[in-house]
């Protein structure tokens, strides 16, 4: 989809430079294959299920200098290896292991900010068994791949406790103005590329904190906000200009913008518009969308209500409906605010949940109960109009579908009552409509999102670029990142060039 | 940031809100809202817009003292900054020249009827303004509303201003004497369903600018779901504005009271750690 299932002959070049140093031969040369095999992966230390599913605070603790260096040594440093290409960012991840194993972890770090702007960030949330660790050739030789997101925290949680990011050499100043519409994964890191070449960039967010979906969606036990305000101050000593409460398309459209002086965009509003299932009882109270109710535990803090004047319903026994990511925010949320018994019920089965593994891993052990093949037909409400129940329905699995996952079919007469008394919705959410409907002349998608060349991300209109979630529907912070980086490159090539605005 | 112009109390209980914000005082139309978080702690809540000076590049909105976040924004002074208004937000009203148009606002909503009453006179339409008031002391803005208004109609129930009764009385009133083609309400859930059912036998097209409970107010989150005609819509990018007749009432109230017992509590709260 994205147009870059190869990495370029250029960054090839540059990884097998790398590879050739002598220090690496020595490294390589050091430990010999046969052992390096022999050390087993290690674990991720993290708090008690028992203990962190009544708080916030972070469930994984990270390695340690020692387990990082053990982690790194399990890499074969293979001469084609297949984690870059793997990265939908395009990380040198073996340098950058590497350079754990010699236990040079300030250049690790370095290594990977030349192409991934919010490493904590990946770090913590990216998808690595789908990605850079499916392809590992250690996973393909013995079963279980090198933990490379787990090694891409160590070293960036170094880097920011021990002074955090250097600011690299900046080129002097282009006198090109960029604004990046929407300060999540995609612009922050559309952002922190182009201030590194030298252009002017504003970044224009409608909420009150930057980071969209990682600050009001992803939750403090997985990614703490702490983390957040770091990369964002990074961004800000490499110059960008972040201005808060604005929302392009109300407050000022990208026509205004274009004549405010602006010579490029980037689109990255993200998705708006919660979807839900059209089923009877779905406005009743207590029932909520997952961005509602993670935006109002995240962003507004309502875990610490009364302290904070946003409230959310605990809820005694919640449903969370779904088997993505965002299912298994919401549902460990209504976990940890007391709820004394949290549910997932998901259509399909658990080997076509979404989710990532260690999510519903954790989920489970923090005493999520998960209820697979089973849908909600209907919320049946109290004479408040709160809901008290729901019907489900039993499914089995059919053919495989479009997406090739079996495809979940109702079984005749199963339907059942069970009580709820917290109902979150998180089956998926639709692209925002503020910026398609007040931008003459942007060609949109039949699902409401921005079309785009995948190879540039440009829109129909000259000088706009898109990517993240407005131009996929929804998908997942690195996949938004890697947009970003292609969208970079392609700004980067047409402000040099001098295209006419 | 934004810096609070003024801040008054124009009668007991509602406050008048002026705000240095020259891009929502540029782009703002009638019918469109701000979200508002008065402080680092506060919540995020909608307030109509009631005024605005685009040369002076402020925006004014008018609010009634009830929860948390109100009784925060009554106590802001001139030179203040709040950390957050954002806007405009929501589609603006649909303004054409449909020949005679009732406004009726109560509470906040008769500053949100302001804007409304200044574009239908200037769209050529006879402009009648309805407001509703507990009592002769509770009226605000006449003299901004009167010049915008062929006829002023005070409900009041205290009896100073005429008959003591409630504004739907006062609708039918209006609609038995002569043709109206267009009635707008704004204010509590109660004042606008009342007047919904006071116009639905007549099937006189009625407007309402809806008042559900807001997060992020730009699409997000959803909070704001209510059902029109069967189908669910989001007030604050599908709305606020919306058929009068089609809104399903019951919904609207039950979730407008969603947080009733928080509300309490997050006000005590509040009340106890300012005046311990």
């Amino acid at each position: 989809m994205s147009g870059q299932d190869k990495i370029s002959p250029s960054l090839a070049a540059e990884v097998l430079a790398e590879f050739e140093k002598d220090w690496r031969r020595e490294l390589r040369k050091a430990v010999p294959v046969k052992e390096r095999m022999k050390i087993g992966r290690q674990p991720m230390p993290q708090r008690a299920p028992g203990d962190r599913n009544k708080d916030f605070s972070e469930v994984n603790l990270g390695l340690a200098a020692a387990e990082a260096v053990a982690e790194a040594r399990r890499c074969l440093d293979c001469a084609k290896p297949g984690c870059i290409a793997g990265c939908p960012v395009r990380i040198d991840i073996p340098t950058f292991v590497k350079l754990v194993e010699k236990g040079d972890f300030a250049a690790a770090a370095a290594k990977i900010r030349e192409a991934n702007s919010l490493p904590a960030v990946c770090g913590r949330v990216c998808p690595q068994e789908t990605q850079c660790e499916e392809v590992c050739h250690l996973r393909k030789a013995t079963g279980v791949a090198v933990a490379i997101g787990n090694l891409e925290r160590f070293v960036s949680d170094y880097e920011r406790t021990s002074g955090g990011a250097a600011v690299p050499a900046i080129p002097p100043p282009t006198g090109r103005k960029v604004a990046v519409v929407g300060a999540g994964p995609s612009g922050l890191t559309v952002a922190g590329e182009l201030a590194r070449a030298g252009h002017r960039v504003t970044i224009f967010e409608a909420l009150h904190d930057a980071g969209g979906v990682l600050v009001y969606g992803i939750p403090e036990f997985r990614l703490p906000k702490a983390i957040l305000v770091a990369e964002v101050a990074y961004l800000e000593r490499l110059g960008v200009e972040l201005r808060m409460n604005f929302i392009v398309g109300k407050t000022a459209t990208v026509d205004d913008l274009r004549a405010d002086g602006y010579d490029a965009f980037f689109i990255g509003s993200g998705a708006g518009l919660p979807n839900f299932m059209k089923i009877p009882g779905e406005n009743l109270v207590g029932v909520y969308s997952a961005n509602e109710y993670l935006t109002r535990v995240n962003l507004m803090r309502a875990y610490d209500f009364p302290r904070y004047d946003t409230p959310v319903f605990p809820g005694r026994r919640a449903a969370v409906i779904g088997g993505g990511n965002v299912a298994m925010d919401s549902v460990r949320t209504a976990k940890r605010l007391g709820a004394e018994q949290a549910l997932i019920i998901y259509r399909r089965s658990r080997a076509e949940m979404p989710a990532r593994v260690e999510e519903v891993h954790h989920a489970e052990e923090e005493g999520i109960e998960f209820h697979f093949l089973t849908v909600p037909t209907r919320y049946i409400g109290d004479e408040h109009g709160r809901v008290k129940a729901m019907e489900c329905l039993r499914m089995e699995l059919g053919e495989p579908d479009a997406s090739g996952r079996r495809r979940p079919v109702p079984v005749a007469g199963s339907e059942f009552m069970t009580e709820v008394d917290l109902v979150v919705c998180a089956i998926g959410q639709s692209p925002n409509p503020l910026i398609p409907q007040t931008t003459p002349g942007l060609s949109i998608g039949k699902w409401g999102t921005i079309d785009v060349d995948w190879t540039t991300m440009a829109t129909s209109l000259p000088g706009v670029y898109a990517g993240g979630d407005i131009v996929r529907g929804g998908a997942t912070v690195i996949l938004a990142m890697g947009d970003a980086r292609t969208a970079a490159a392609a700004m980067d090539r047409r402000l040099r060039e001098g295209a006419p605005k | 940031m934004p810096r609070v112009v003024r801040r008054e109390r124009l009668v007991p209980n509602i406050h008048v809100l002026e705000v240095e914000a020259p891009e929502i005082a540029r782009k703002c139309q009638p019918g469109q809202f701000v979200i508002v978080m008065p402080d680092a702690r506060g919540e995020r809540i909608p307030l109509t817009i009631g005024d605005w000076d685009r040369e002076r590049g402020t925006v004014t909105a008018v609010f009634m003292a009830v929860g948390t976040t109100t009784r925060k924004l009554s106590l802001l002074k001139a030179g203040d900054i709040i950390p957050i208004f954002a806007g405009p937000l929501g589609l603006p009203s649909e303004i054409g020249a449909v020949g005679t148009v009732l406004l009726a606002g109560g509470c906040f909503g008769i500053s949100a009827i302001h804007p409304l009453a200044r574009a239908y006179k200037a769209a050529g339409n006879r402009v009648i303004v309805l407001v509703d008031i507990k009592a002769d002391y509770l009226l605000y803005w006449r003299d901004k509303l009167a010049p915008h208004a062929d006829e002023f109609v005070i409900s009041s129930r205290d009896g100073l201003y005429g008959a003591t009764d409630y504004v739907p009385r006062h609708v039918r009133d209006i609609l038995g004497r002569e043709k109206i083609d267009r009635v707008v309400a704004i204010g509590c859930t109660y004042l606008m369903s009342s007047i919904a059912e006071a116009t639905r036998p007549a099937g006189v097209r009625t407007v309402v600018s809806l008042n559900p409970i807001m997060v992020d107010g730009t699409g997000m989150c959803g909070a704001c779901r209510v059902t029109v005609d069967g189908r669910t819509k989001f007030a604050c990018v599908d709305g606020p504005d919306f058929d009068a007749h089609l809104v399903d009432w019951a919904e609207l109230y039950a979730r407008r009271k969603s947080y009733f017992d928080d509300e309490v509590r997050s006000l005590c709260a509040w009340e106890e750690e300012t005046y311990p």
